[in-house]
């Protein structure tokens, strides 16, 4: 575990590797078996939650943010609050609309899609 | 060009650098900006699917059903085992232990070919189905002309099944609900619009089929392929970049226990990986 190389960069263990591939494999599993039971709008947050944990084991362990810099996490940590301040308010704007939209017509799709 | 570098000088150390740690995190430092425009470029497709889910669940409710999340769930089995393989690459190449690191990165490429020979599979069989994007979107056309393979019978046969009857219900296949006052809304033909519409002069029989289909079903495959495209693009070049490691291995390059080259292809290779994660649970299992 406390092996580094000439640089001082650190290098992972084989136990821990594994331990890390056997736990993405069994966030894989839990996230396809959730599929299965009915929760409403609980499913997709349940999904999500899962997906991060595992995004968060990748990045740790696998990329070595643990033993990285704290600039670098810094780093890649603003892709993910400008992904949400992007994702978000395109939502919030969209939902805006919600009362003008006809059911079942993705409007503006199907102009697009006529006149090219 | 190695044997006679300075005694006291590292050959693989830049002038403009410090010293080799300094260098290394310098590459490394370029490289994490570099995979934060990655995730935002996948950050503009990202928005559009919340978009469009969020205004019209439906057409995702539908469109899921017609892909196999049991070959997505093996893709990202693979992937994950192509993440171990390569971080495992990254500990060879820091060992300098230059038979595993080749072993490593061969299992990562394997696994990379593996991915793309089931994304083969399942475009093919959308291909056969004609479940494409936009105007290329044309379920039934292939109704009458390959009746004897598994592809078109699929349309018909999943949609009783499961929530499609929900996504039925949810969404008429006629959207013409009473006009509203506004004139120009009123004026947007329905059904009819798409190419959906077009294909349905085909048969009585095609007709049963689009009965469970939201309007504008094509939207779902236009960000599936969109996507999941762009996704297996980067898997391409995440493959050219490992075989290039491979040569470099063979060449000698990491002999010296300069790594930096491994370590960079594997942080973009998990990136490919996490992407992954997160198309699979949003396009494959929806609920």
């Amino acid at each position: 575990m406390s092996e580094h190389t000439d640089n001082g960069v650190h290098v992972s263990s084989v136990r821990l590797l594994v331990v890390v591939w056997i736990a993405l494999l069994i966030g894989t599993w839990l996230t396809v078996t959730a599929t299965y039971f009915d929760l409403g709008s609980l499913n997709i947050w349940i999904g999500l939650a899962i997906a991060t944990v595992k995004a968060l084991l990748v990045a740790l362990y696998f990329m070595h943010l643990r033993w990285d810099r704290p600039f670098n996490a810094f780093i890649f940590l603003c892709a993910f609050l400008f992904l949400g301040i992007f994702i978000g308010i395109a939502l919030m704007d969209t939902s805006q609309y919600q009362d003008t939209l006809i059911p079942g017509f993705a409007t503006g799709v199907g102009s697009a899609a006529e006149g090219g | 060009m190695a044997s006679h570098a300075g005694a006291h000088h590292d050959p693989h150390l830049a002038h403009h650098f410090e010293s080799p740690a300094q260098q290394h995190q310098a590459a490394r430092l370029g490289m994490w900006v570099f995979l934060v425009t990655e995730i935002l470029l996948f950050g503009g497709l990202f928005c559009a699917y919340a978009v469009y889910r969020a205004n019209h669940p439906e057409i995702f409710i539908f469109g899921h059903h017609f892909l196999d999340k049991g070959l997505g769930a093996l893709n990202t089995v693979i992937l994950i085992c192509s993440s171990f393989t390569i971080a495992w690459a990254v500990r060879a190449a820091q060992l300098r232990q230059i038979g595993v690191l080749k072993l490593m990165l061969g299992l990562t490429l394997i696994c990379a070919f593996g991915f793309l020979s089931v994304k083969y599979v399942e475009y093919s069989h959308k291909w056969h189905a004609g479940l494409l994007w936009a105007r290329s979107y044309a379920p039934q056309a292939h109704h009458g002309d390959d009746a004897h393979g598994p592809a078109p019978g699929s349309l018909q046969m999943k949609l009783p099944e499961g929530e499609g009857g929900a996504g039925a219900a949810a969404a008429p296949a006629q959207p013409a609900p009473a006009p509203v006052a506004d004139p120009d809304r009123s004026s947007i033909p329905p059904a009819a619009t798409g190419p959906a519409g077009l294909a349905s002069e085909d048969a009585g029989r095609a007709e049963t089929a689009i009965v469970a289909e939201p309007a504008n079903a094509q939207t779902f495959f236009s960000i599936y392929f969109l996507m999941t495209g762009l996704h297996g693009i980067h898997v391409l070049g995440g493959i050219g970049a490992m075989l290039w490691l491979l040569a470099c291995a063979h060449r000698g390059d990491f002999d010296t226990g300069h790594f930096i080259k491994v370590d960079l292809v594997a942080l973009y290779w998990h990136v490919v990986d996490l992407i992954w994660i997160y198309l699979f649970l949003l396009l494959y299992l929806i609920h």
